[in-house]
């Protein structure tokens, strides 16, 4: 019961990791507050979504395609519409509030783009919705595959930030974007490129769950709440906090949903959530500010 | 500092008080073009979904067939005149719908204003309807409140009954499987904690335990929730034959999809708001067949047919098998009502649809203390079609299939 509990609380942390990661790149690295997160993994879903009803193609060969296209749009949306604002922000909070408006309108375009095409219905479609066996406890495929996707990302991306000298580039900007260019970073195409790598996590997310979750155009909302919390307690900008953090969440979720009540699973996560921020405000993986 | 004549004062008050007259005049026939139809529905946020397969379709379907034949007559005005549409978003926030609905009164001037979709949303505009006098026809609000609102809000038309009708036609519909033998005493419920499922489990659990069922497993999970494997696991160890959630979309789904991975598969499958979508059976494959759920049709009747394939033709999407009929029914009863008034006197219209009889796609309708008793209440998917088990006035129009079929694993 415990080990059966405890899987199924990893899967489902699987998929809050998974949507999570993209954002923190986007707000740790090139410090965009994006709300308009969530729609852009609602629309990779959609994308998946038609290339498997229409055209018959297989969501994980349609990521191949998808992936590329959600950093192509996301690196045009930092290029046209987030780098003027960037660049004419001195200070980070300012960056942040005018970020903050500046993808709120981007959600609702987004999502009205969506609507027109889509309308507002529910779409869903199944994908590898079958059973898996694990030491005597059934989780979907689907489930499994966020997660597996999941730890291969923060992996892959932990290696790349920490191995190589793009990686550290990429750190230098997060940490400090003022001093950056005195040793010869161009900020402004680094933060693009860490922008853009966000969007493509945000579609790999999104191609995931569409396989197991229905979804809808007005659904985005509620992945761009989840990831923000994920990402604040494991830490702006840290992969491996969200790891962490998405499937700490997970887990308790699952948890407290077999042990205690499932009425309270929202209450525990605020709970831990709250925790966090008093305990350590830069999150379980973040570095304090001075 | 201005000093003010009596005389000024007066003046303006006359100048004043013929405005205001003249404003609340009605609109003499001959400057009349169309009567003019104004309703604010949630186009984005989270009652968009359900209201893009609930509501908004039939309000298209109906502006689309009055508008065919030519029009609603209004006899003492000697004109038949089509309808002309405002249409607002509400952006699913209950405070955008009472401003819409103030400006659609006040502004846009318009004769007739149509409800938004769902329970919260028509329980939050009661009072602005009421204020400015325009029948409320509310087609998607279950609420066991209903006789306490049409008495306090006169104009309002309660159209979907309460918890209470659903949960005990559900209870009284397993008593007699579990007599005959079918199904065993235990029943496990799971319900969303948000209106719908909070009415319907707090009257179902009494009625389970007044029955003798006992309730191995009698939780709530929050709205929003997106795993159910917890749910699911447990309640596949308990032996409860009967599984009923009382869920929103899209839960309903997960719900589904879940129990099939799982292999749980109990001799009753129901679920909540979402079964009777048309999309349910596309989403769970061959496992739609034997599921049961709230709501229902009458897969005999040729008029609800009929319905059917208009609906199709317009909006490209079948209807829902639940609240989609009823709010048809409503808008069919609101030009009957105009035409029998013959004029757009909001009062009469509102006094008519109270007392008169009208002939529907779900049949003849009388409201009784204004709302609609005569209800499909338990519905059951079977060869396609989501059709009425149980009725609050009429005998079901099919007979249930339990056990359900076994799920048919995905591959």
């Amino acid at each position: 019961m415990l080990s059966s509990a405890i899987l199924t609380g990893l899967v489902l942390g699987g998929t809050y990791a998974l949507v999570a990661m993209g954002l923190t790149l986007q707000y740790g690295v090139a410090r965009i507050m994006n709300l308009a997160y969530g729609d852009i993994v609602i629309a990779a879903s959609f994308a998946a979504f038609v290339l498997f009803s229409a055209l018959g193609i297989n969501p994980l060969l349609g990521m191949l395609l998808i992936l590329p296209l959600g950093f192509a749009l996301n690196w045009l949306i930092y290029a046209i519409l987030l780098q003027p604002l960037a660049r004419r922000s001195r200070d980070r909070g300012r960056l942040e509030g005018d970020s903050i408006l500046a993808t709120f309108g981007l959600l609702f375009v987004i999502q009205g783009v969506a609507l027109v095409i889509f309308g507002s219905g529910f779409q869903s479609y199944n994908f590898l919705a079958v059973p898996v066996n694990i030491l005597g406890t059934i989780v979907a495929a689907n489930r499994l595959l966020a997660l597996v996707l999941a730890v291969a990302f923060a992996i892959g991306l932990f290696v790349l930030l920490t191995r190589t000298r793009f990686g550290t580039v990429i750190r230098a900007v997060a940490a400090n974007p003022a001093s950056a260019p005195l040793v010869g970073v161009n900020v402004d195409s680094v933060a693009r490129f860490a922008f853009a790598l966000g969007g493509a996590l945000a579609a790999a997310g999104g191609v995931v769950i569409s396989m197991y979750l229905t979804f809808s155009a007005t659904m985005g909302v509620v992945f761009t709440m989840k990831a923000l919390i994920v990402v604040i307690m494991g830490g702006v900008g840290n992969l491996m906090g969200a790891l962490a953090a998405g499937l700490i969440l997970g887990l308790v979720e699952t948890l407290v949903s077999t042990y205690i009540d499932p009425g309270l699973t929202l209450a525990a996560t605020y709970l831990i959530f709250l925790a966090v921020l008093v305990v350590r405000p830069q999150g379980l993986f973040g570095k304090a500010t001075s | 500092m201005t000093n003010l004549s009596r005389r000024t004062v007066m003046q303006g008050l006359g100048v004043g008080a013929m405005a205001t007259a003249l404003a609340g005049l009605p609109v003499f026939a001959q400057d009349r073009t169309a009567i003019r139809i104004g309703y604010a529905i949630s186009k984005t946020g989270a009652n968009a979904a359900g209201a893009g397969i609930t509501t908004t379709p039939n309000y298209l379907l109906w502006v689309d067939d009055v508008n065919k034949a030519g029009g609603i007559k209004l006899s003492k005005l000697g004109v038949t005149l089509p309808l002309e549409v405002t249409e607002y978003d509400d952006r699913s926030a209950a405070e955008e719908t009472v401003r819409a609905i103030e400006r659609l009164a006040t502004q846009d001037n318009v004769d007739l204003i149509l409800p938004t979709w769902g329970t919260g949303a028509n329980l939050a505009a009661g009072p602005t309807f009421d204020r400015f006098g325009y029948p409320q026809l509310a087609a998607t609000a279950v609420t066991d409140m209903a006789p306490q609102l049409a008495a306090r809000w006169k104009h309002s038309f309660w159209m979907l009954g309460g918890g209470h009708d659903y949960a005990n036609a559900l209870v009284e519909l397993l008593v007699k499987q579990r007599d005959a033998g079918t199904i065993n005493n235990k029943v496990a419920i799971a319900s969303v904690a948000d209106g719908f499922g909070i009415d319907l489990s707090k009257a179902a659990t009494p009625a389970f335990t007044e029955a003798g069922f006992e309730l191995v497993y009698d939780k709530t999970y929050p709205l929003g929730t997106s795993d159910f494997a917890p749910i699911i696991n447990e309640v596949s160890g308990l032996g409860a034959d009967t599984f009923v959630a009382f869920s929103y979309p899209p839960d309903t789904f997960a719900l589904t999809q879940q129990a099939v991975v799982a292999d749980f598969s109990p001799k009753v499958f129901y679920l909540g708001v979402g079964t009777a979508f048309p999309i349910y059976p596309g989403i769970a494959g061959p496992n739609h067949n034997g599921v049961m759920g709230v709501g229902g049709i009458d897969p005999d009747s040729e008029a609800v047919a009929a319905y059917f394939e208009r609906h199709i033709a317009l909006n490209g999407q079948a209807p829902d098998s639940w609240a989609s009929a009823i709010t048809y029914a409503s808008l069919e009863m609101l030009q009957q009502a105009i035409e029998r008034v013959g004029d757009i006197d909001r009062e009469a219209i509102s006094a008519e649809l109270s007392s008169g009889e009208f002939d529907t796609i779900i049949g003849k309708v009388k409201l009784v203390d204004n709302q609609l008793r005569s209800l499909w209440t338990v519905g059951q998917w079977q060869d396609g079609k989501f059709v009425g088990l149980a009725h609050t006035e009429r005998d079901g129009s099919r007979d249930p299939v339990v056990p359900k079929p076994d799920w048919v694993p995905a591959t």
